[in-house]
């Protein structure tokens, strides 16, 4: 088959002069396919945009999502705990005062060590990002692609280096956290881990997902 | 087309059934020198087939919830009859799908079979190509295991890379929730048992009428049309039927004999095809210690993680596919086949070969600093090709074209 260029000749042309000698008014017929073209896009387009909209978050999806509490009280120095919320773990450090020491005077080299971007409620924007010194709450998804990161507190670990000062290996593709969740250069994740809205009920108590008071 | 008569005249007033045979199969002309590297176009077919019947069946018994979609496998396996043959056929189905498709495609690059007028068949294969990733990776997610769950966290938040806020906005929007879930499950069954197929039936039917279009390529690369006895048949070509469903046909029970020999003896292929971590059910607060795609995915993943930044990462992984798609128009020279090409070319191709096979070596292993390193030489060597191939192939020096096929 080879494909023929609409010609004087073709079909549609022949049918078009027959037309044109019984008097038709091209422009009404112009105004009739313009007329239905437009209509026709615009349910199409009604019926893309509602298909589509149907898989962004139900409302069902939206309202769950509760604060959380977790209990503290029990944590040792260099301890780690997860609570889950909003489907995410949530990692709660009890962090041991010479690990503070080092978040505060590290050498490492850190992409944004003054936590510049917004990944932490403004009370976590300091060097050991967190309300007090001794607890760390993080969001534990990796910030590249989401993996949760393994908790590695142990100073210079056989397998991440002699300079490693304890903190969060993510084994998918290699990222590395400080312990307070600050990304170190030259790995894959740009941005610290981030750092959920909570605050203490008491001194054992933190709730998850409550800003001072307000849910986030 | 020869006139019929009886019930067949009677369907022919009616449908084109007897042209349409003639024009696909009966009187359809392939050159007569296929090799090896011809059985894999019709196996794939045949694998498609077969992921199409498995598929149908163990839908009758899998439930795509976040709750039950972990047990309803475990069901199959254990309690449907045969469950365990439609399970591990199906699996072992989508990793020789990509056994058969890549051997498939290392021939049209090594036969210059993307070439003029070919272009378009190939495109219509890179398309097939894409398609079968994005079905191979939905269904991962289905038995919703530890590396199903996390697989897709994953590779859905590759598109987060997107900067100005529309990367977080679309992942949200895969997703149908803030984290991979119920939500998530649901939509990737319905994309994986009917809107993927469907793009999928679409492609191949528009690979194969490409190909009849324009007519297979051969080892030598030249054409058959070109030498046409006083019928207008290619003195080099005959008839698909019955020469080539039979080599086909032969070609076909040796792949079914190395098909079930893994169904029945190997069916996780040692963690390569079903992958350990993922017989343990999703488990959204733990990552397993060490993640990978299955090896079918590996060489791309190896590209993402040799990059030191999140969205250049993903957009050398993006555009290690994308580059393909550009092939016919990459390789400037005329000549087609490997046989009569410039060593090198030969370098060149060889060097590609290895660097992909490298690559999804080291896709499938913990990163360390040495696999980086590899990994990163071996993708300067992915993207090398494709620069060299378009500077080599300019003013080739290749060998005289024979007239006839060899």
């Amino acid at each position: 088959m080879s494909a023929k260029k609409q010609t004087e000749n073709s079909p549609a042309a022949a049918v078009e002069n027959s037309f044109n000698q019984d008097n038709v008014d091209p422009s009404r017929r112009r105004l009739l396919v313009g007329g239905a073209s437009v209509l026709g896009g615009a349910g199409a387009a009604a019926m893309g945009v509602s298909m589509l909209a149907s898989m962004s978050p139900s409302a069902r999806a939206k309202a769950a999502g509760a604060p959380v509490e977790a209990d503290i009280s029990k944590l040792a120095e260099g301890q780690m705990m997860t609570v889950e919320w909003r489907g995410k773990p949530v990692w709660i450090v009890r962090r041991t005062a010479a690990a503070v020491e080092l978040l505060k005077n590290t050498t490492l080299a850190l992409r944004d060590p003054d936590s510049a971007v917004e990944q932490q409620p403004a009370y976590a924007q300091n060097a050991v990002r967190s309300i007090k010194d001794e607890y760390l709450v993080l969001i534990g998804l990796c910030t590249h692609l989401g993996c949760s990161p393994a908790y590695r507190p142990e100073v210079a670990a056989a397998d991440l280096g002699a300079d490693w000062e304890g903190g969060f290996f993510c084994a998918c593709h290699g990222s590395k956290f400080d312990l307070a969740g600050r990304v170190l250069t030259g790995v894959p994740a740009p941005t610290n881990l981030e750092v959920p809205p909570y605050s203490y009920i008491d001194d054992s108590n933190i709730i998850v997902g409550v800003d001072g008071g307000a849910a986030a | 087309m020869s006139k019929t008569t009886g019930l067949m005249g009677w369907i022919d007033e009616r449908f084109p059934l007897t042209k349409m045979m003639e024009e696909h199969v009966t009187k359809y002309y392939a050159p007569k020198n296929f090799n090896f590297w011809y059985y894999f176009g019709g196996l794939a077919m045949v694998v498609l087939a077969l992921q199409f019947i498995t598929g149908i069946f163990l839908t009758m018994n899998y439930k795509p919830d976040g709750e039950l979609a972990f047990k309803s496998v475990e069901y199959i396996m254990r309690d449907v009859n045969f469950g365990w043959l439609i399970r591990y056929m199906h699996s072992t189905g989508a990793s020789m799908f990509f056994v058969v498709v890549y051997l498939h495609m290392f021939r049209g690059i090594m036969y210059g079979s993307y070439k003029k007028p070919r272009e378009l068949l190939w495109v219509f294969g890179m398309l097939i190509y894409v398609a079968l990733m994005a079905e191979a990776f939905m269904g991962y997610l289905l038995p919703w295991g530890q590396m199903s769950y996390w697989g897709a966290q994953v590779i859905i938040s590759l598109f987060g890379a997107i900067p100005f806020g529309i990367g977080d906005a679309v992942t949200l929007w895969l997703k149908g929730d803030y984290i991979v879930s119920d939500a998530t499950l649901n939509r990737f069954f319905a994309l994986h048992v009917i809107a993927v197929p469907l793009v999928l039936i679409f492609l191949v039917a528009a690979h194969i009428l490409a190909l009849h279009e324009v007519g297979s390529n051969n080892p030598d690369g030249i054409e058959i049309k070109k030498n046409k006895n006083a019928d207008g048949i290619p003195k080099d070509g005959i008839p698909f039927h019955p020469y080539y469903t039979v080599k086909d046909l032969f070609g076909l029970v040796v792949f079914l004999i190395v098909f079930f020999a893994i169904v029945f003896f190997a069916p996780e292929m040692g963690g390569y095809f079903l992958e350990h971590a993922n017989f343990v059910p999703a488990d959204p607060l733990k990552t397993p210690d060490h993640i990978a795609p299955v090896w079918y995915f590996t060489p791309f993943y190896a590209i993402l993680r040799a990059v030191p930044d999140k969205l250049m990462g993903v957009m050398a992984m993006g555009a290690a596919i994308v580059v393909l798609f550009f092939l016919p128009w990459i390789d400037r020279g005329p000549v087609r086949s490997i046989r009569y090409r410039s060593t090198a070319y030969k370098v060149l191709l060889f060097s590609f070969v290895i660097a992909f096979i490298v690559l999804g070596y080291f896709g499938m292993q913990s990163p360390t600093p040495a696999g980086t390193l590899i990994s990163r030489i071996c993708a300067l060597i992915y993207f090398g090709f494709f620069l060299g191939l378009f500077l080599v192939s300019r003013n080739e020096k290749t060998k005289p074209l024979p007239e006839r096929v060899t």
